[in-house]
């Protein structure tokens, strides 16, 4: 599949893949666009002899010749970059600071924080080796991230402000620079730690799963009372603390929210601007996503993009994650390849050391591919981050006919082998949300150009 | 002008088999989402 065409909210969009290139077009051209192949323009004529005047026809072929001139349609499918055939250099890791959780949500990964091992926290000197394994591992590569993530990081700060002063001196004595993140439940979240973290250029996830019956429905506190109110005073007071930059307020929507559009909206209605709101995934249990609720997930983000747009031209927008599609200045083929880069470039860190592909394989013990301690060339397992490296959308055979193939980065390897027991086989409810999330953001960014007159 | 198709993008892969691969960019699933891995919406730090 070269082309890829479709309706959304009164515009048709026909989008060629291997160039990218988003063509907004009128109703002749988007049915012109079942026959044409480039070089029937007979079979056009007479197809449509009957619908269409010929003149029109004649000219709507002269534009498509010189859109496939311009090679922004039917461009041929692209090669492997010869840079993806290089050794994978480390770019970021995923400190896993805390094993331990002070919520017990539902729908938690993460076995309400503990992986399925003891409850644990990194040690100053475990954080220390992880930055060393980065900046040993990621060549003359300058930007490398850090993510200090749980169970719930805020539980260590001791270890999380050693790390950072650390990286810090280490960023001025190598030249590389570190652009840390926490992601964070909120509940600890008091003026002093958000200070600090304002103080450090350290970006924030915060977890929020929009309406309070929501949020207290899928994260109470270990005796079951509802964190919402704790966690919203938390978040809001931090985000207005600097200055609603530098952070996503994220949410997880299950089957007991099906609309979750009113959850963004929620959320942006109480003046966060940064939102992520992502569907669960989850095998056989009562809030799982299954292929039955599809319509009405796309239902929602249809809504959802309406609305995104009308408060967009109203001058009250907010951003949707997966709405802030570049059209113009996207990643390259080699990171649409690469994806998230789990197992080659990037690695979750246990409490203990020990190295993951990501922090959603953490305890799954088939993929353990080390231990920062004795890592300094890189992995010991070195199977494992090669298979993951040609694990790319053109390696899999669903993906290489997909026509999100240069958007999805081939989907999250972690739930593919939770589904499928294998890495090259895609979660298909991931999948077709992916896609509907990405009509939806190519007919916003094609409205967004239109309307600016760009 | 062309009257029945606007292309609103200038974007153009190809251009990038050769040119791209530095690694500089942020990692896709490092913030914000966690659970996907989309791609298309990074930014080329270039």
């Amino acid at each position: 599949m070269n082309i890829y065409k479709f309706y959304a909210n009164g515009l048709y969009i026909v989008l060629d893949i291997n160039s990218g290139a988003i063509h907004v077009v009128d109703k002749m051209v988007y049915d012109i666009m079942d026959v044409f192949d480039g070089s029937n323009d007979m079979e056009v004529l007479k197809a449509f002899a009957g619908q269409y005047d010929a003149g029109e026809l004649t000219e709507v072929l002269s534009e498509l010749h010189q859109l496939i001139t311009d090679k922004k349609l039917f461009t041929p499918m692209l090669e492997v970059p010869l840079t993806f055939s290089q050794e994978p250099l480390v770019k970021s890791v995923c400190l896993h600071v805390a094993h331990d959780c002070n919520l017990r949500c539902g729908y938690c990964f993460a076995g309400t924080g503990d992986f399925g091992h003891d409850r644990g926290m990194m040690s100053k000197e475990v954080a220390e080796q992880a930055i060393e394994f980065i900046i040993k591992n990621s060549g003359p590569r300058i930007n490398s991230e850090i993510d200090f993530f749980g169970g719930e990081p805020l539980m260590n700060m001791d270890t999380v402000r050693h790390a950072v002063t650390y990286v810090r001196r280490r960023e001025l004595e190598t030249g590389k620079k570190f652009k840390l993140t926490l992601t964070t439940n909120g509940v600890l979240l008091n003026d002093e730690i958000t200070q600090y973290l304002n103080d450090n250029n350290i970006s924030l996830v915060l977890s929020l799963d929009g309406r309070q019956f929501v949020h207290d429905n899928m994260r109470p506190f270990a005796n079951g009372q509802g964190s919402y109110d704790m966690v919203l005073k938390n978040v809001t007071k931090a985000i207005q603390s600097r200055n609603d930059q530098n952070y996503y307020l994220r949410g997880t929507f299950t089957a007991c929210n099906l609309d979750f559009a009113a959850d963004v909206l929620d959320m942006a209605d109480k003046g966060c601007t940064q939102l992520s709101v992502e569907p669960v995934v989850s095998k056989d249990s009562k809030y799982a996503l299954t292929e039955e609720h599809l319509p009405i997930l796309f239902a929602e983000y249809d809504k959802l993009a309406e609305v995104y747009l009308e408060r967009k031209r109203s001058g009250q927008g907010f951003d949707f994650f997966h709405f802030n599609l570049d059209i113009n200045n996207g990643p390259c083929v080699a990171k649409r390849l690469s994806g998230c880069g789990a197992g080659h470039e990037y690695f979750a860190v246990t409490p203990e050391g020990d190295l993951y592909p990501c922090h959603q394989f953490v305890g799954r013990e088939e993929y353990l591919l080390g231990n920062v301690a004795d890592e300094a060339d890189g992995v010991k397992n070195t199977v494992l981050p090669k298979k993951f490296r040609q694990t790319h959308v053109l390696t899999k055979a669903e993906c290489r006919e997909c026509w999100a193939r240069y958007y999805c980065g081939g989907g999250c390897h972690a739930n593919a082998d939770l589904f499928n027991q294998n890495i090259e086989q895609p979660y298909k409810i991931g999948c077709e949300l992916q896609k509907k999330r990405l009509e939806c953001a190519i007919m916003i960014q094609a409205i967004l150009m239109l309307e600016s007159g760009k | 002008m062309a009257k029945h198709i606007i292309t609103v993008n200038k974007a153009s892969l190809q251009e990038t088999v050769h040119t791209g691969g530095c690694g500089e960019c942020q990692t896709s699933c490092q913030s914000a989402c966690k659970t996907s891995c989309t791609v298309g919406n990074q930014v080329c730090q270039k």
